[in-house]
């Protein structure tokens, strides 16, 4: 279970506050305004952005002081989540180790993880010569092989176009169901919330609020909600 | 400088030394700015087969070893150049390119390239859409200089002259080569015979000094006005204008380039064709001498990309501009007289030019290197956190194979910057420890003009090939 407790985060001007539990597994989604906060809660939760106040924990332990590579969350980025000189076996490898050359065991790991995607016999290549949905599988398979409970996804599918997001969100759905894996996933469009997440965290007015039923939600959005939603 | 046991005062020859500095180097950033208007012109609105190679060797003067480029001034507008035996053919006198006037003809065959690259610059900046605009109202080339032209050249060219003042300023092998005596002898070069000939370290501490405060001066004077950087992308582009359709103006615009391209080509050309014959006559002096500096440069470039490296990034631009500013001439002496209570600073002549060179291109590394290393810092940062490859995991992992074009780069102008330097090798040299551009200038100096070509020859090959290697290695299979 993920919660945070009285967080506030601090940028300049702009100010978040949360307060929840989120019970894993499953996909929860972040919606709101852009602007409003919900990468930098994400970041936040992920150790790139320390909170002015409160604290977050994971199943009871708290991650303050943390550096991101030792939280329990994996976590891909809007853009640059691969590394262009690195081929996709060798960037989905950095999920098991930092060395440059991963053992016999690795590699079949890394190999069968790029499988699962259904990148298979693609590993010699470079994010430069895949497709943008090849590298956001690529990308997935590095977070799966990773095996943190907590994945967050700041929209790196967001330049994709709707069917082959669409693809990404039902292979996150089946990675988080086959691993028991909490997903948090920023999004602004509710169809993404609707297809994948069973729960919703409302971003708005310097709040998050704790995750509801996501039909629920929308059916009966608050202002804040629905003003967003127009 | 503390340790150059008190200093002395400054003499008469100081100050006319002083005088001398700041006089040729106005002049010759003021020549090159100058000339390289029409040039920069001629380039931003023509476009002839050969354009794309000649502004890319506008920028191969940097890499050239100044010795080299002497000599083949020397060998075109010297008293029996090329030039002088038209001219005596004619019955006209030899040309004399010792002293002031020599001094900024060599300044001005280095950076005539520099200014009408800058230049060139700021005309291509200009958008397309605008002489369009004149055309359409009718502007004639008057108008058009004095509404886009004028505004643009005033905005670039204090810049452009700024920089070369000061590259002038510290101008040390063109003055040992071309200048001398009383009336032409730069401070570096009183540095250099304060130390060599009369071994008064404390006079050379005090001139040295006098170079610093000339630097900071001008480091000053840099940072008030706005100095263009050479990005040297997008200068293929040349603007079509209905003004340039005139017979004037096209035989002005070939004037301009045919004048330039002979006026840098030439010393080139005489290298080349009077080297070839010289190189079978290259004693083994020369030979050991090449040797020497191939491991000086291979040892200067090792060091400037580990200074480098972890100073990318952090130093800003401004650091970057103060060492063009700064002396090697002084950073020897001063070197000098910190080593020499503890060992013979002759026999550590090879590695302190090694030092000295490294510390000279580090400015040049900082610029190429610094904007890569923070755009890598803002692409991958946060994805190599999340993956724990933080400390030298991050360099061994991302930055490195992600800088290679930017290191090859700069490696290669580190290693052809030492392979051509003449300056601090002249003040520890003994003669078992010479480089190739002090063995070629001893050569000049006993007169044996065709060793001295060859070894010219051999000295332009090198450093272009040192580069070449480099910035080529950091190319291959480099991914964008």
């Amino acid at each position: 279970m993920l919660t945070l407790e009285d967080l506030l985060i601090r940028q300049g001007d702009f100010t978040l506050r949360a307060s929840m539990e989120i019970q894993g597994p499953g996909i929860v989604a972040v919606i709101g305004p852009s602007g409003a906060g919900k990468s930098t809660l994400l970041a936040a939760l992920a150790g790139f952005v320390t909170p002015e106040a409160g604290r977050i924990l994971w199943d009871g332990r708290p991650l303050t002081g943390l550096p991101p590579a030792q939280r329990p969350m994996a976590m891909l980025f809007q853009d640059n989540n691969l590394f262009p000189h690195l081929t996709a076996a060798q960037n989905v490898a950095l999920a098991l180790t930092r060395r440059a050359r991963p053992t016999a065991a690795q590699q079949e790991e890394v190999a069968q993880a790029l499988a699962r995607v259904g990148l298979e016999g693609l590993g010699d290549r470079k994010p430069g010569r895949l497709s943008g949905g090849q590298q956001g599988r690529v990308a997935l398979a590095r977070a799966s092989l990773q095996r943190r409970p907590v994945l967050l996804l700041d929209e790196p599918f967001a330049a994709l176009g709707p069917a082959m997001k669409a693809d990404m969100l039902d292979l996150v759905a089946e990675l988080s169901a086959a691993q028991g894996m909490l997903v948090l996933m920023v999004s602004h469009d509710p169809r993404d919330a609707r297809r994948v997440a069973g729960r919703t965290i409302l971003v708005a007015e310097g709040r998050a609020d704790p995750p509801r039923d996501t039909s629920a939600l929308f059916d009966d959005p608050p202002p804040a909600l629905a003003a967003y939603l127009g | 400088m503390v340790r150059a046991g008190g200093l002395s005062a400054l003499g008469p020859a100081d100050y006319a030394a002083l005088r001398f500095t700041v006089l040729q180097a106005l002049a010759s950033a003021a020549f090159s700015v100058l000339l390289a208007v029409p040039v920069a012109r001629a380039l931003a609105r023509r476009r002839f087969p050969g354009r794309g190679t000649l502004v890319t060797l506008l920028g191969a003067p940097f890499i050239l070893p100044v010795i080299v480029a002497v000599l083949g001034l020397l060998a075109a507008f010297g008293q029996n150049g090329l030039v002088s035996r038209g001219l005596m053919a004619v019955g006209l006198p030899p040309l004399d390119v010792y002293g002031m006037h020599g001094v900024v003809l060599a300044h001005v065959f280095f950076n005539l390239p520099l200014a009408t690259r800058l230049i060139l610059q700021g005309w291509l900046a200009i958008p397309a859409e605008r002489f369009r605009l004149a055309e359409s109202l009718g502007f004639g080339p008057m108008t058009m200089l004095r509404v886009l032209e004028a505004p643009m050249l005033a905005r670039v060219a204090p810049g452009a002259f700024a920089v070369i003042f000061v590259i002038c300023l510290s101008s040390f092998a063109v003055a040992l080569t071309l200048g001398g005596g009383p009336s032409a002898t730069t401070v570096e070069l009183a540095i250099y015979q304060a130390f060599r000939f009369d071994f008064d370290l404390g006079h050379a501490a005090m001139l040295g000094l006098v170079q610093l405060g000339l630097a900071g001066v001008a480091g000053l004077a840099i940072l008030a006005v706005r100095v263009p950087g050479v990005s040297g992308a997008g200068l293929d582009r040349a603007v079509s204008r209905q003004d340039a359709r005139g017979a004037v103006a096209r035989a002005v615009d070939a004037a301009a380039i045919g004048l330039a391209a002979a006026f840098l080509l030439l010393p080139l050309a005489m290298i080349l064709s009077r080297g070839a014959l010289g190189l079978a006559e290259l004693p083994a002096s020369v030979w050991q001498a090449a040797g020497h500096s191939i491991l000086v440069a291979l040892a200067s470039t090792l060091l400037c990309v580990a200074l480098a490296l972890p100073l990318a990034g952090r130093l800003g631009d401004v650091i970057g501009l103060a060492g063009i500013a700064v002396s090697p001439l002084v950073i020897g002496t001063g070197l000098f007289l910190l080593v020499r209570p503890y060992a013979n600073p002759f026999t550590l002549a090879l590695p302190v030019t090694a030092l000295v060179n490294a510390l000279m291109s580090l400015p040049f590394a900082l610029r190429a290197l610094g904007p890569e290393v923070a755009q890598i810092r803002a692409d991958y940062d946060r994805l190599a956190q999340s993956l724990g490859l933080t400390g030298w995991r991050w360099w061994a992992r991302v930055a490195l194979p992600r800088l290679r074009r930017p290191l090859g780069f700069a490696a290669g102008l580190a290693a052809a910057l030492s392979m051509g330097d003449l300056g601090v090798i002249a003040l520890f040299a003994d003669p078992d420890r010479a480089t190739l551009p002090l063995q070629m200038y001893r050569l000049m100096g006993a007169y044996r003009m065709e060793a001295a070509h060859g070894a010219a020859l051999l000295l332009l090959a090198l450093s272009l090939g040192l580069f070449w290697v480099f910035d080529r290695g950091g190319r291959v299979d480099a991914d964008a």
